[in-house]
């Protein structure tokens, strides 16, 4: 094996973190007071002997990564997928120097950027200029380097003419194109991406991606993690996927994504309101949970775009004649309304539900939505006259995914595939000639 | 071949577990293309060494850090830079009145009113960066958890910015003495080296201060108190001459009293000039500065984890 066509190397790397303890339930006055005499000489000791990591009792301990070990060759671009909380941020604080490993080593040959936010260190009171150059110093560029690179800058963001108005003025969708623009322009050989590009507005994510292929294909060495499968999915050969701490595959793209689909790690696939009296609702009606299910009754955020998916809502009525209408709102990634669904059918249309417990489900079928982030909202209405008795904006939120085996609505096309639904349709083609 | 299993493997942990470096670089290998900078990433136990080379590499961001803190820190008031003149002229004027005039404490033979300005224009380039750099690495919170550097870059910088109020002060200083007529002499060649060991000084102090302001945000209010006693223990209001032989050398423990009259010894020229007392501060300061940097080191790597 020839070590100089590796461009990181992590061998059995490992963090722990120290997570504060609950407070036992009961406890003495006195035994409190006593506690916290004693508590500032304890803090004081530990401090001094350097263990100490805050003020709070800190004494419960997790692994936020524990035996990782993979290399990636110079020129790869890695793609590292994993539900929330799985690991995957950590990874990426670890190999760009930010936090410590626990334990095992790991070696990064080449000049590093990491981006784990755009516009780090900028501050609202600068002008966009000042900015340019405050935010790519911190980002590790040289003075003469963002000098030489500012007009494109600038150019690729787009706010030319708010170049010397303090930042402060921008709208939100300006500072992060001034932000973005500035990370683009990084050279370095080895680039740490964390979930960037779920800022901006869509003409602008579509920019980035752009640029993101650009140095993916530059012979640059990537690490990207995302949420966005159908990104990961173009952008990365290799993927490796991670939970609760550890590395669950590594390998093809395709079966990595795969893998993530059946083992429906989904977190934002499922939200309950246990505590009635904060639950969204009124006195007539109460939601107690929005899940997203597919057909083995499975609660996942990782659909498979040739799958059905059923959104279901529990819900609690408390008083008897009112007609009660779930209806679910459907937007994707970028904000855009996609549609809206209204409970159908004959048993319920027009009749008034009487007081009980709920489980409604709408099913969408396979080959009809677009890949990406599906956001639901949930909601429960009234008509005649028209009473909104709640409505939960992003209740429940799911990833469709498209594995690229060829028999979605893509075809055989693996490039970037625009619209809001992705219908699978019936065609005919009659050769006429 | 870099990837072992089993025993093997553990071994190669231990060994990685054992070392104190966090980050060690392990230089720059020579290639045919160029060169390929190495990191090696370890876990970190203990005392670490303090690494100038690595603060040195980052001194553009240095730069930029205190260029931004010169910039921002008057914006939306309406005096401006104003106030770095302000803020040490009327504390003056307050000590003139109550300190010169009603309880007529000396002042080395010169008038008043630029005996304790001058005192208090050294002072608050001391106070203010230890007020200031304190608490930056709380409030760099977010660029710390996002962006890797040597995290020492950001009080050093919260100090250095303070140089330009300094400056300001300095230039009214020049004005009081053409008013009145206070010529300085040869001595004003030192004023370099004692404005270096005010900032050696605060720079110390802040480091311990800001490393633990991370974990201990009870140093906040520490911060105030501790710098308005400070104030009271350095010879502003009044004058060292009240110590006399080996008091005032062991006042000297105190490194801004040395800075202090060290600092109107080298502008107005006073008669006290400073014997064995600045030796003791210029001790303590640099012992305060190198611990202080060890300390950071050594709490340097869970600020991303705690902060």
């Amino acid at each position: 094996m020839c070590l100089d066509n590796l461009a990181v190397q992590v061998e059995g790397l490992g963090k722990q973190y120290r997570i504060g303890e609950r407070q036992a339930r009961y406890r003495s006055l006195r035994g409190t007071i006593a506690d916290g005499a004693k508590a500032p000489f304890l803090r004081a000791a530990s401090l001094l002997r350097g263990q100490a990591y805050g003020a709070a009792s800190l004494r419960a301990e997790i692994w936020a990564l524990r035996d990782i070990s993979f290399e990636v060759k110079k020129g790869e671009v890695l793609g590292i997928i994993g539900r929330n909380g799985a690991g995957k941020t950590t990874l990426l604080k670890v190999l760009s120097r930010i936090t410590v490993p626990t334990e095992g080593v790991a070696e990064i040959r080449g000049r590093t950027s990491s981006l784990l936010e755009v516009g780090t260190g900028m501050h609202p009171e600068l002008t966009g200029r000042e900015n340019i150059y405050l935010n790519g110093a911190v980002m590790g560029m040289k003075r003469a380097e963002i000098r030489r690179k500012f007009d494109e800058i600038v150019e690729f963001s787009g706010v030319e003419t708010f170049l010397d108005t303090p930042m402060k003025h921008y709208s939100s969708g300006m500072q992060v194109r001034l932000a973005f623009s500035v990370a683009s322009y990084l050279e370095p050989e080895i680039l740490f991406i964390d979930e960037v590009l779920s800022v901006g507005d869509a003409e602008f994510q579509k920019k980035c991606l752009g640029k993101m292929d650009e140095v993916a294909k530059g012979g640059r060495t990537v690490l990207f993690v995302s949420h966005n499968m159908s990104a990961v999915t173009r952008l990365c050969e290799r993927t490796i996927l991670l939970d609760e701490g550890g590395i669950l595959y590594d390998g093809q793209t395709q079966n990595a994504v795969k893998t993530y689909l059946k083992t429906g790690m989904g977190t934002t696939a499922e939200r309950e309101w246990p505590d009635p009296e904060k639950s969204p609702g009124n006195d007539i009606v109460r939601l107690l949970g929005v899940r997203v299910r597919i057909e083995d009754g499975r609660v996942t955020d990782a659909i498979d775009i040739r799958k059905p998916v059923g959104i279901e809502m529990e819900y609690e009525v408390l008083k008897s004649g009112h007609v009660l209408v779930p209806n679910l709102h459907f937007f994707n990634e970028e904000g855009v309304y996609a549609f809206v669904v209204n409970e159908q059918g004959p048993t319920w249309r027009g009749k008034p539900k009487v007081p009980g417990h709920y489980i409604s489900t709408a099913w969408i079928p396979g080959n009809f939505l677009s890949e990406g982030s599906m956001i639901v909202g949930a909601a429960i209405s009234s008509m005649n006259p028209v009473i909104i008795h709640f409505y939960e904006k992003d209740a429940v939120a799911f990833q469709v995914i498209d594995s690229l085996d060829g028999d979605s609505a893509r075809g055989d096309y693996a490039g970037p595939f625009p619209g809001v639904v992705r219908p699978m349709l019936k065609w005919t083609t009659d050769y006429r000639g | 071949m870099f990837r072992v299993k089993g025993k093997e493997n553990r071994e190669r942990k231990e060994n990685a577990t054992s070392r104190v470096t966090s980050i060690e670089d392990l230089g720059v290998q020579g290639k045919a293309d160029g060169v390929i900078k190495t990191i090696r990433i370890l876990p970190s136990r203990g005392w670490v060494p303090i690494k100038l080379k690595d603060i040195w590499e980052y001194r553009e961001l240095l730069y930029f850090l205190t260029w931004r803190d010169i910039k921002v820190r008057y914006k939306q008031t309406v005096l401006g830079a104003t106030w770095a003149i302000l803020q040490p002229f009327l504390t003056m004027v307050i000590f003139s009145i109550f300190f010169g005039k009603l309880a007529g404490l000396p002042s080395d033979g010169i008038p008043y009113p630029i005996f304790s300005y001058s005192g208090m224009v050294i002072w608050l380039f001391f106070a203010n960066g230890v007020t200031l750099s304190s608490s930056s690495m709380v409030s760099e919170a977010n660029t710390i958890k996002k962006v890797y550097f040597p995290r020492m870059v950001i009080p050093i910088s919260a100090i250095l910015s303070g140089g330009v109020d300094f400056i300001l002060a300095f230039i009214v200083l020049l004005g009081m003495m053409v008013f009145y007529g206070i010529m300085p002499t040869v001595a004003i060649v030192w004023l370099p080296l004692l404005f270096l060991l005010a900032f050696v000084t605060s720079l110390g102090v802040s480091l311990w201060l800001s490393a633990m302001n991370v974990m201990f945000r009870d140093v906040r209010y520490v911060v105030p108190f501790l710098v308005q006693a400070w104030l009271f223990a350095t010879p502003i209001a009044y004058s060292s001459s009240l110590l006399k032989g080996k008091w005032k050398t062991i006042y000297g423990i105190n490194p801004m009293a040395g800075v202090v009259d060290g600092f109107r010894w080298a502008i107005l020229g006073v008669e006290t000039k400073p014997g064995p007392m600045i030796a003791v501060s210029s001790v303590v300061a640099v012992a305060l500065l190198i611990s202080g940097a060890y300390f950071f080191r050594r709490m340097e790597r869970s600020f991303a984890d705690v902060v």
